[in-house]
């Protein structure tokens, strides 16, 4: 396939970077198909996963079980009245879901999904994704200060200082890793569990619990779901959100969620590596285990006050994480 | 070694496209009937009093300073994690010696009550 287009592009005399520009287009347009499959799928999950927690028995009329139910929101959601408020920063407004999805697609350029299949192997995909991820909150700081609305700017506002008290410790915990593979790709992770002869979990017992606690509030997902607290904000940052724009904040918060997903199977559970099946449906099974695993947490935990949500991040987990940097460090200068 | 950026741009400028190009597809579907009251920020069904985009509280200004000071000290880890390795015992004490200094930032932070909400 990348040698039949590249023939091709020879043949009409092109210079070299249109094959890779063309050959990035069609990776992407593959990972945006993907992206959205599992979005929908992981909405239909959640709803499912929901109600089955709270007895009940959730979508059941939409399709087989209401596996449709999703799709059927998606189209309804396209057709609906696209408001702007009169009082809002227009172009912020706008620009906001744009730069929500766009960096929720863009942390999949590293993620391997097997040792072939992945877009580009960067040499410092670590920082990449702590850079790339963090371009979420961004988005919804734009989206809550532009509505000009009092609940969306309260929203934004603990999504930032959220983000920024959680950030450090799911760096120290990612370096932690990093100490034990020697690099920053993400294969070479993969690779170095391998070499290790084990996954990093059994090395980084503190680690793990670091980072998921970070991940999920990055994610802005329950128990740290301040920034939306729907019984006091409405819909904190997206409150004056409609239609397909609102659409895009939750495609780019599972689209997160699944990429979050990925990135701890690939840190502490081995990535792809398994035995029997193909590597793929490994690192699938990895990935949705996670994902169950945060449901089943959001909707088993009340969500925590806000001043407690920030002691946690500073006074708990930063230690934690620089405790287990220490420990790893010593482990990488002894044994390694 | 730039060729490999290719890719971040491309997808970049694709998720970007794909949310425009829905909107766009979106116009031809969707009703539009503005009316003042429709186009009027959400403040539980009053009419909003004032600007929204001036209230907030300063604490998160604290938050945000100890970030920065922090945020900037763990990419110094970055390059030490990848090669402490070859480098042994004395990057180790180097970096230790770093990771205190870091540590009494964040006590001194915690006992100015930088980090409590009030």
């Amino acid at each position: 396939m990348q040698q039949f287009i590249s023939d091709q592009i020879m043949a009409l005399g092109l210079p070299q970077w249109t094959f890779n520009v063309v050959w990035a287009l069609i990776q992407g347009l593959l990972v945006l198909v993907f992206i959205l499959f599992n979005a929908l799928f992981l909405i239909w999950l959640e709803r499912k996963v929901s109600g089955h927690i709270q007895l009940r028995v959730g979508p059941m009329r939409t399709g087989f079980h209401g596996a449709l139910q999703t799709l059927a929101d998606a189209l309804k959601l396209l057709g609906k009245e696209d408001i702007i408020p009169s009082s809002a920063d227009r172009a912020v407004f706008v620009i906001a879901p744009i730069i929500a999805f766009a960096s929720a697609m863009l942390v999949y350029v590293v993620i391997p999904w097997s040792p072939n299949l992945i877009v580009q192997d960067l040499n410092i995909g670590l920082i990449y994704i702590a850079a790339v991820s963090s371009l979420l909150t961004l988005a919804l700081l734009s989206a809550g200060w532009s509505s000009n609305n009092k609940w969306s700017l309260l929203g934004a506002m603990r999504s930032a200082s959220q983000l920024i008290s959680y950030e450090v410790s799911l760096v120290l915990s990612i370096v932690s890793v990093a100490l034990l593979a020697g690099t920053l790709s993400l294969n070479g992770i993969v690779q170095a569990q391998q070499e290790w002869g084990l996954w990093f979990v059994v090395l980084q017992p503190i680690g793990v619990f670091v980072f998921l606690t970070a991940t999920l509030a990055e994610l802005n997902r329950a128990p740290f779901d301040m920034p939306e607290a729907e019984s006091e904000l409405v819909a904190g940052y997206s409150t004056e959100y409609s239609g397909m724009r609102w659409a895009y904040f939750m495609l780019a918060e599972y689209s997160a969620l699944l990429a979050a997903g990925a990135l701890n199977a690939v840190l502490f559970w081995g990535g792809w590596s398994g035995p029997f099946l193909p590597p793929a449906v490994w690192m699938l099974i990895k990935v949705y285990g996670f994902v169950f695993l945060a449901m089943w947490i959001r909707w088993s935990f009340p969500r925590i006050r806000v001043d407690h949500l920030m002691n946690l991040g500073w006074k708990v987990l930063l230690p934690l994480a620089v405790v287990q940097l220490l420990i790893t460090a010593i482990i990488v200068v002894v044994w390694g | 070694m730039l060729e490999a950026y290719t890719d971040v741009a491309v997808f970049l400028v694709l998720g970007a496209a794909f949310v425009v190009i829905n909107l766009l597809i979106g116009r031809l579907i969707r009703p539009h009937r503005p009316y003042p009251a429709k186009l009027s920020p959400y403040e539980c069904g009053e009419d909003p009093i004032g600007e929204a985009q001036i209230n907030f509280h300063s604490r998160y200004y604290i938050y945000a300073l100890v970030f920065v000071i922090f945020d900037v000290e763990t990419i110094f880890l970055y390059p030490w994690a990848v090669v402490l390795r070859e480098l042994g015992l004395y990057a180790f004490i180097l970096m230790f010696i770093f990771l205190v200094m870091l540590l009494d930032g964040l006590v001194y932070a915690w006992k100015k009550g930088a980090l409590k909400w009030v």
